[in-house]
C-alpha cells in the first residue's frame, strides 16, 4: 500500500507550507511510538492522569429491556474530561512538548477536543488556542466555559457553516501561518498524513482494553462492535485491535432528519468519494465538487467527510456502516440515563440506537460492546432546548 | 512551448518582468469579471490569474474566501469558469491560468478537466492543496494537453522540496511569500531573496511571487527579486470599492511598478 494510504483513500492534500511540517511530524512520530521513555510517560498519564483502564461494564438493565443480545459499554465517557478525545490529546500534546513547539491549536465541534486539548495544554505547559464554529459554541456553550477555565483562548468561526469542517478550515489556516511554532492537534483520524494513523495509535487503547477485558468477563471475543462515526476516531480506536478476528463491526452516521431531507451528515449513505481538508475519502459534496451543508443534533457527527481508513474498511468489507437518525439518538439518549443512571454523549448515542435496533434481533448468547465515548453533560442544555424547557 | 513559458521567455529577452493580477470568477458577477480581465489586459498586465470559487478555501484569507463565498452565492461554478474563458476568449488572447481547490477538479475527473479547459484556452492551472507529492496523474495529463501545472514553494520549503516542486512545475513555479495565507502582511526583510536564489541554484524555470504583495511598492521591490509578480486580495479589494477610474489607476500603478 501506498505510504500515507489506505488502499486509494488517504494521502497528503495540503499547501506546499505545511508540506514540510507534516514530513517532520511523521518522522518524529515514528521515532516517538517506539521510544521507551516517550511510551512510559505516555501509559503513566493514561493510568494517573486520564483514568485508564476505562471500564467495561455489563448494562444488564439496557440488555434486559432490549430483550437480546448482551450489551457491553466500554466506558470511555469515565475518561478524565469527559470523552475518549483525551487519549489523542494528550498523546499529541506529549508529542508537541518533544519536537519542541511551545503552542498547540485544535478545532473542535462538540467541545470535547477542545476540552481535550485544553487539558492537556495545561498539563504539559503549552500555550492553546481551540476554533470552534458559532453554531456549536451556542450549543455547546458549557464545554466553551470549560475551555476557558482551562486557559485556553475559544477562537469563534463565523463563516461558512460555522460548524466543524469551518473550524478545521481555520486551524489549517493558522497552522499554516505558525508552522514553526505551532503544532495542530487534529482531533480525529482524518486530514493529511500521518494524522490519520497517528490518532488511531493514540485511539486504539481502546480496543486493546476491551478485548482483554471482555475475554476476562465472557470469556470470549463479543460478535459485535458498534461505535458512533464522526471524524471516525472512537470507532478506530475500538475496532482497530480486533480487525484480525472474526467480529462483526458496525460504524453508525448521522442520519440527522432522514438522508432523504438532505439534512444528515452520512457520507457514505450520502455522499462520494472527494478530496477535503487533506486526504481523499467520503465526502459530501454537489455535482461540482463543492461541499455541503450538514446536520445532526450531535455537533461531534455533524461533519461533511469521514477519517480515510473508514472507506477502506467499508470497500473490503471489514466494517458495516449505518446510520441514526436525530429522533432515534434522542430516544437512545434518554433509554440509557433511565435504565442504566448513565447519560450518553448525543455522539454516542447514535451508537446505543443501533444497538436498540440489533439487539432484539440476536439470540440472547450473542455479545455486543458499544463504544460509549463520551458522556452525555455537555448535552444536557442541548437535549432540554430541543425538549422545549427552560433550564 | 506553452503559452506561459512563450511569455516568460520574450519577457527575460527583454529584462522585463511579468505583472499576474488576481480575480475571482464571478465577483460580483461573470460579466463584471470579464470587464475587469479586460482592464487588466488593457493595463498591461502579462498573465491573468482567474480564481474559482470553492466552499473550503484553506490557503485563503478573509478577502478572497468571501470573494469565493459571493461567486459560490452567484452560482459559479468550475464548468461555468470554463465556459466563461471560452466565451472570454473571442476578446483576449491573453494568457490565463485558473487557480482553484483539488476537489472540483478531482469531481470534474482530470483528465475532463483538462481537455475542456484546454479547448477554452486556458493555458495553466494553480492548485494550492495538491502538491506534486499527490500529482504524478495530473502532472502526466496536464504536459500531455500541453497545461501548464503550477506548483507553489514556501518558506518553509526544504532543499528537497524544492527540488521536488521545481521538477514538476510548468509554465513558472509560484513562490509564496509568507508563511500564511493569501492577503497576510508581507515582510520585506530579504528572506524572500534569499529563498529565491536557493530556488535559481535548483532550477531556471521563471519564478513569480504571490501572497502578500499589495502596494505598488511591495510589487517594485519584489519584482527586483522575482520574474513576475502575483497580486490577489489587493486587487479584490479595490474591485470591490468599484471599477471605476481609480482602480484603473491603481493597476496603472502596480504595472509601473514591476519592470
Ligand atoms: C463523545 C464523542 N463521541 C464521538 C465523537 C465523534 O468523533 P470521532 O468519530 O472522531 O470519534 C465526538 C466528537 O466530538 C465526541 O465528542
Amino acid at each position: 500500500m501506498k505510504k500515507g494510504y489506505f488502499g486509494q483513500y488517504g494521502g497528503r492534500f495540503v499547501p506546499e507550507t505545511l508540506m514540510p511540517a507534516l514530513i517532520e511530524l511523521e518522522e518524529a512520530y515514528s521515532r516517538y511510538r517506539k521510544d521507551k521513555d516517550f511510551q512510559k510517560e505516555l501509559a503513566d498519564l493514561q493510568k494517573t492522569y486520564i483514568g485508564r483502564p476505562t471500564a467495561l461494564y455489563l448494562a444488564k438493565r439496557f440488555t434486559e429491556h432490549l430483550g437480546g443480545a448482551k450489551i457491553y459499554l466500554k466506558r470511555e465517557d469515565l475518561a478524565h474530561t469527559g470523552a475518549h478525545k483525551i487519549n489523542n490529546a494528550l498523546g499529541q500534546a506529549l508529542l508537541a512538548k518533544r519536537i519542541g513547539k511551545k503552542r498547540v491549536i485544535a478545532e473542535t465541534g462538540a467541545g470535547q477536543h477542545g476540552v481535550a486539548t485544553a487539558t492537556g495544554a495545561a498539563l504539559i505547559g503549552l500555550e492553546c488556542d481551540v476554533y470552534m464554529g458559532t453554531q456549536d459554541m451556542k450549543r455547546q456553550a458549557l464545554n466553551v466555559f470549560r475551555m476557558r477555565l482551562l486557559g485556553a483562548r475559544v477562537i469563534e468561526v463565523a463563516i461558512g457553516s460555522q460548524t466543524l469542517k469551518d473550524a478545521i478550515n481555520e486551524s489549517l489556516r493558522d497552522w499554516t501561518t505558525n508552522v514553526r511554532t505551532t503544532h495542530y492537534i487534529l482531533g480525529t483520524v482524518f486530514g493529511p498524513h500521518p494524522f490519520p494513523s497517528m490518532v488511531r495509535d493514540f485511539q486504539s487503547i481502546i480496543g486493546k482494553e476491551a478485548k482483554r477485558q471482555i475475554l476476562q468477563a465472557a470469556g470470549r471475543l463479543p460478535d459485535y462492535l458498534i461505535a458512533c462515526v464522526g471524524g471516525g476516531s472512537n470507532a478506530m480506536g475500538l475496532f482497530h485491535e480486533f480487525l484480525g478476528d472474526d467480529i462483526k463491526m458496525i460504524g453508525v452516521e448521522a442520519g440527522g432528519k432522514g438522508i432523504d431531507t438532505g439534512e444528515h451528515a452520512a457520507r457514505f449513505a450520502g455522499g462520494s468519494v472527494g478530496v477535503f481538508q487533506g486526504c481523499k475519502t467520503y465526502l459530501l459534496q454537489d455535482d461540482d465538487g463543492n461541499v455541503l451543508g450538514t446536520h445532526s443534533v450531535s455537533a461531534g457527527l455533524d461533519y461533511a467527510s469521514i477519517g480515510p481508513e473508514h472507506p477502506y474498511l467499508r470497500d473490503n468489507g471489514r466494517v458495516q456502516y449505518t446510520y441514526a437518525t436525530d429522533d432515534e439518538a434522542l430516544a437512545a439518549f434518554e433509554l440509557l440515563s433511565k435504565k442504566e443512571g448513565i447519560i450518553p454523549a448525543l455522539e454516542s448515542a447514535h451508537a446505543l440506537a443501533e444497538a436498540v435496533k440489533l439487539a432484539p434481533k440476536l439470540s440472547k448468547d450473542k455479545i455486543i460492546i458499544i463504544n460509549l465515548s463520551g458522556r452525555g453533560d455537555k448535552d444536557v442544555q442541548h437535549v432540554a432546548n430541543i425538549k422545549g424547557i427552560e433550564l | 512551448m506553452n503559452r506561459i513559458e512563450k511569455l516568460f521567455k520574450g519577457l527575460k529577452a527583454r529584462n522585463k518582468k511579468a505583472f499576474i493580477p488576481y480575480i475571482m470568477a464571478g465577483d460580483p458577477s461573470l460579466e463584471k469579471t470579464k470587464e475587469i480581465v479586460l482592464m487588466f489586459e488593457e493595463c498591461g498586465a502579462d498573465i491573468v490569474e482567474l480564481g474559482v470559487p470553492f466552499t473550503d478555501p484553506l490557503a485563503d484569507g478573509p478577502t478572497i474566501q468571501r470573494a469565493a463565498e459571493r461567486a459560490l452565492k452567484n452560482g459559479v461554478t468550475l464548468k461555468k469558469a470554463i465556459a466563461f474563458v471560452k466565451d472570454l476568449r473571442q476578446k483576449t488572447k491573453i494568457p490565463l491560468v485558473l487557480m482553484t481547490y483539488y476537489n472540483p477538479i478531482f469531481k470534474y475527473g482530470e483528465g475532463r478537466f483538462l481537455a475542456d479547459a484546454k479547448d477554452a484556452g486556458v493555458d495553466g492551472v494553480i492548485i494550492p492543496d495538491l502538491p506534486p507529492d499527490e500529482a504524478g496523474e495530473f502532472t502526466k495529463l496536464a504536459k500531455n494537453t500541453a497545461m501548464a501545472a503550477i506548483f507553489l514553494l514556501a518558506p518553509t520549503s526544504t532543499a528537497d522540496r524544492i527540488k521536488k516542486v521545481a521538477g514538476a512545475s510548468r509554465g513558472f513555479i509560484y513562490y509564496v511569500s509568507i508563511t500564511g495565507i493569501t492577503g497576510a502582511q508581507l515582510l520585506l526583510d530579504g528572506s524572500i531573496e534569499t529563498s529565491i536564489n536557493d530556488i535559481r541554484r535548483i532550477t531556471d524555470k521563471p519564478v513569480a511571487v504571490g501572497f502578500g504583495v499589495s502596494t505598488p511598492d511591495e510589487a517594485k521591490a519584489v519584482a527586483g527579486i522575482s520574474d513576475g509578480v502575483i497580486i490577489g486580495s489587493a486587487i479584490v479589494k479595490k474591485a470591490q470599492e468599484g471599477l471605476n477610474g481609480e482602480f484603473r489607476n491603481f493597476l496603472l500603478k502596480l504595472r509601473e511598478a514591476i519592470k
